[in-house]
């Protein structure tokens, strides 16, 4: 067998950083309390803006911040709907996945067939040359190490920070939360916007580095993903990274394998991960212990002040 | 409960403008109202995939162009095979549609499903087998595409590797591989296909590291039968050659794009929207190639050679003539079994034949998945 692990490793984690870093944001939202299904909506929104922004400045990096911002704002529309107007969570995320797209699609009209300008690698000096080390580790564009950095931050602030202790607690229990005097409404938006940032890069990432080019629907479940790995990581955010590469590992994987003429099961394979992620899903469903496996306890519950 | 009274205004007046706006329309719509016919469609991919559901919304396209005020097209877009698409069918038919056409080979038995329940209502499935009295199939002769650039692939190749990327293994897809195949080989003995099942018709993220796997592989050419540019931009950007699928696909590889096999469908839903207002539609069976005009081959670029762009040319022309067919004897099915004897054509239909072929020619490497 002939897969060099160097160029695998690097192609897998091109596709699982879309998902990490979508998955990175979900996580905060969840955590707040707050379930935002409409993750493929903001991706691919951030898809398509990052994109225009980048096409039209000629640079990568207006392309992630406009597609950051284009996902807070679209994520804003849910935070509105949710916490001000108390709408069912699940409804309003889904109908904000089917806005995005459908949003995404229009902006997009003109946009195919252009090519975005590259991004540039990480530059790490020397160390890019060490041998195997080098190319796995020191040679990738920025966003790749910024989803990790992102992942640390997040797990340095729910940890260490007064912040993040007070958006867990408005996550866990939002009455005592706001009995305490806690802004648990304007904890909860900022949280959502922080998500649609996150799902708004992950988008970027698609449509300026893994594929190069905009097509409409091209993260084509890619946020259905990011959810199910934030239950697969069971709110943790170490095992996003895991979760995010796992999943990526496995896709990249088989496809190599095929390539390379090994005989393998390629339908079993393709499922994989989604089965992993559903007998998760069943085990946290099926008993009463859910709180060990970390699911925040206001998770999608509407929060009505009564003062 | 306390939000801020400027969101109200906001969403109000968001709300107001909206019932005005949409009552508009619907007058509109009430004037030109008439008997007019309704063609429904439903793809599988989005329609600015710029391959296999943009070519079907160019049909669409051409059919409102063709009747005007005459008829009426709908269409829903990134319908899941399977039975959601049953749900999609419903609701149109629901909504009044007279013929309906649905594009993906997996609707074959909820088409099949909804037309029983609405026998007045003309239905259509693309690159299916299943027919009913109120169910036409039809579907292109896209292998004799496959042959076309096959053809070039086996010239063009300097590492004698084509790189393929397959979504589902049904006939049509396996028809496709070996008909490339058989072309490929037939200029270049010593040509390999490395074979990737991605088990979708669109996810451009996917696509794109299939072919990043075959390249890494040595393929320097890359065929696709999956409905996105999105090999074809990954070839572009790593100085590879690749073909248009379902779409031209030049402005995705302007370097890449040897070549392409653009499916045509506006002459037939013409003339089937056309058989409906007639009230001459009937339950029929078509399998248009070359010929007929359903099959196309985009402008060959400059990098293929002069005689190579000539001997594709004559293959073109000898596929629509009908004097070559893409599968000729002598032929063996891959385990080495006899397939064609010399001379002989694979017939349309029957054992073997082309309309169910769940196997692999000789040659080729790896199994079909099952």
């Amino acid at each position: 067998m002939d897969i060099s692990i160097v160029s695998l490793v690097a192609t897998l984690i091109v596709a699982a950083t879309p998902i990490l870093l979508a998955a990175t944001g979900e996580l905060i939202v969840e955590k707040a309390g707050v379930l935002n299904l409409g993750v493929e909506g903001m991706m691919i929104i951030g898809a398509i803006c990052g994109f225009i922004a980048a096409v039209n400045t000629s640079s990568p990096l207006m392309g992630f911040v406009a597609a950051a911002a284009a996902g807070a704002a679209l994520s804003f529309l849910f935070a509105i709907l949710t916490q001000y107007l108390l709408a069912n969570q699940v409804a309003s995320g889904l109908a904000l996945t089917l806005f995005g797209l459908g949003l995404a699609a229009l902006l997009g009209h003109s946009y195919a067939g252009i090519k975005p300008p590259s991004s540039p690698k990480m530059e790490w000096g020397g160390l890019a040359d060490l041998p195997v080390v080098g190319p796995i580790l020191f040679n990738h564009d920025l966003m790749v190490y910024f989803s990790i950095l992102l992942v640390i931050a997040v797990w340095v602030f729910l940890k260490f920070t007064r912040g993040g202790l007070i958006l867990r607690a408005v996550g866990e229990n939002h009455d005592a939360a706001h009995a305490l005097g806690y802004k648990v409404v304007r904890i909860r938006v900022l949280a959502i916007m922080f998500g649609g940032a996150c799902a708004g890069l992950g988008g970027a990432y698609l449509s300026l580095i893994r594929v190069p080019q905009w097509t409409e629907g091209m993260t084509a479940g890619a946020g259905w993903i990011a959810l199910a790995i934030v239950v697969f990581a069971s709110w943790k955010p170490w095992r996003l990274i895991l979760g995010a590469y796992l999943f990526g590992g496995v896709t990249i994987l088989q496809l190599n394998l095929q390539a390379n003429g090994v005989d393998i099961p390629v339908s079993y394979l393709s499922m994989a991960p989604y089965l992993v992620t559903i007998i998760v899903l069943v085990i946290m469903s099926a008993d009463r212990a859910r709180a060990s496996l970390n699911a925040p306890a206001s998770l999608g519950k509407i929060f009505n002040a009564s003062h | 409960m306390k939000f801020p009274k400027w969101i109200i205004l906001v969403l109000a007046a968001a709300v107001a403008a909206y019932i005005y706006i949409s009552g508009q329309s619907d007058k509109d719509m009430a004037e030109v109202e008439g008997d007019k016919t309704k063609v429904g469609f439903v793809y599988v991919g989005p329609v600015g995939d710029f391959g296999w559901s943009y070519e079907h919304d160019q049909g669409r396209q051409a059919v409102e162009a063709e009747f005007g005020d005459k008829v009426e097209t709908m269409f829903v877009e990134s319908v899941p095979e399977g039975a959601d698409s049953e749900r999609v069918m419903t609701q149109m038919a629901l909504d009044g549609a007279d013929l309906i056409f649905t594009t993906s080979f997996g609707y074959m038995d909820p088409t099949i499903n909804v037309a029983k329940k609405f026998p007045n209502v003309k239905f259509e499935h693309a690159t299916g087998y299943k027919q009913a009295d109120n169910v036409s199939t039809y579907s292109a002769r896209f292998y004799e595409g496959r042959s076309v650039i096959g053809h070039i692939a086996g010239h063009m190749t300097e590492s004698n590797t084509i790189g393929y990327i397959a979504s589902f293994p049904i006939p049509e897809v396996i028809r496709g591989i070996n008909s490339a195949y058989i072309a490929a080989k037939a200029v270049n003995p010593d040509v390999k296909m490395k074979i990737v099942w991605v088990y979708t018709w669109f996810d451009p993220g996917k696509e794109a590291d299939a072919a990043t796997a075959l390249i890494e592989q040595g393929a320097d050419i890359i065929m696709q039968h999956t409905d996105s540019p999105a090999a074809m931009t990954i070839a572009e950007e790593k100085g590879i050659l690749a073909f248009g699928q379902a779409s031209d696909m030049k402005q995705f590889g302007p370097n890449a794009r040897l070549s392409s096999i653009i499916d045509d469908w506006a002459p037939y839903y013409i003339a089937r929207t056309k058989a409906v207002m007639d009230g001459t539609w009937e339950s029929t069976a078509t399998w248009d190639g070359i010929k007929e005009g359903m099959v196309a081959i985009g402008d060959f670029s400059d990098k293929i050679p002069a005689d190579v762009q000539a001997s594709a040319t004559a293959l073109k022309e000898a596929l629509s003539a009908g004097t070559t067919h893409s599968f000729t004897g002598p032929l063996n099915k891959q385990d080495g079994t006899p397939w064609l004897a010399a001379g002989e054509t694979a017939t349309d239909f029957g054992d073997d034949g082309l309309a169910g072929m769940n196997f692999y020619v000789e040659g080729v490497e790896g199994d079909v998945p099952q």
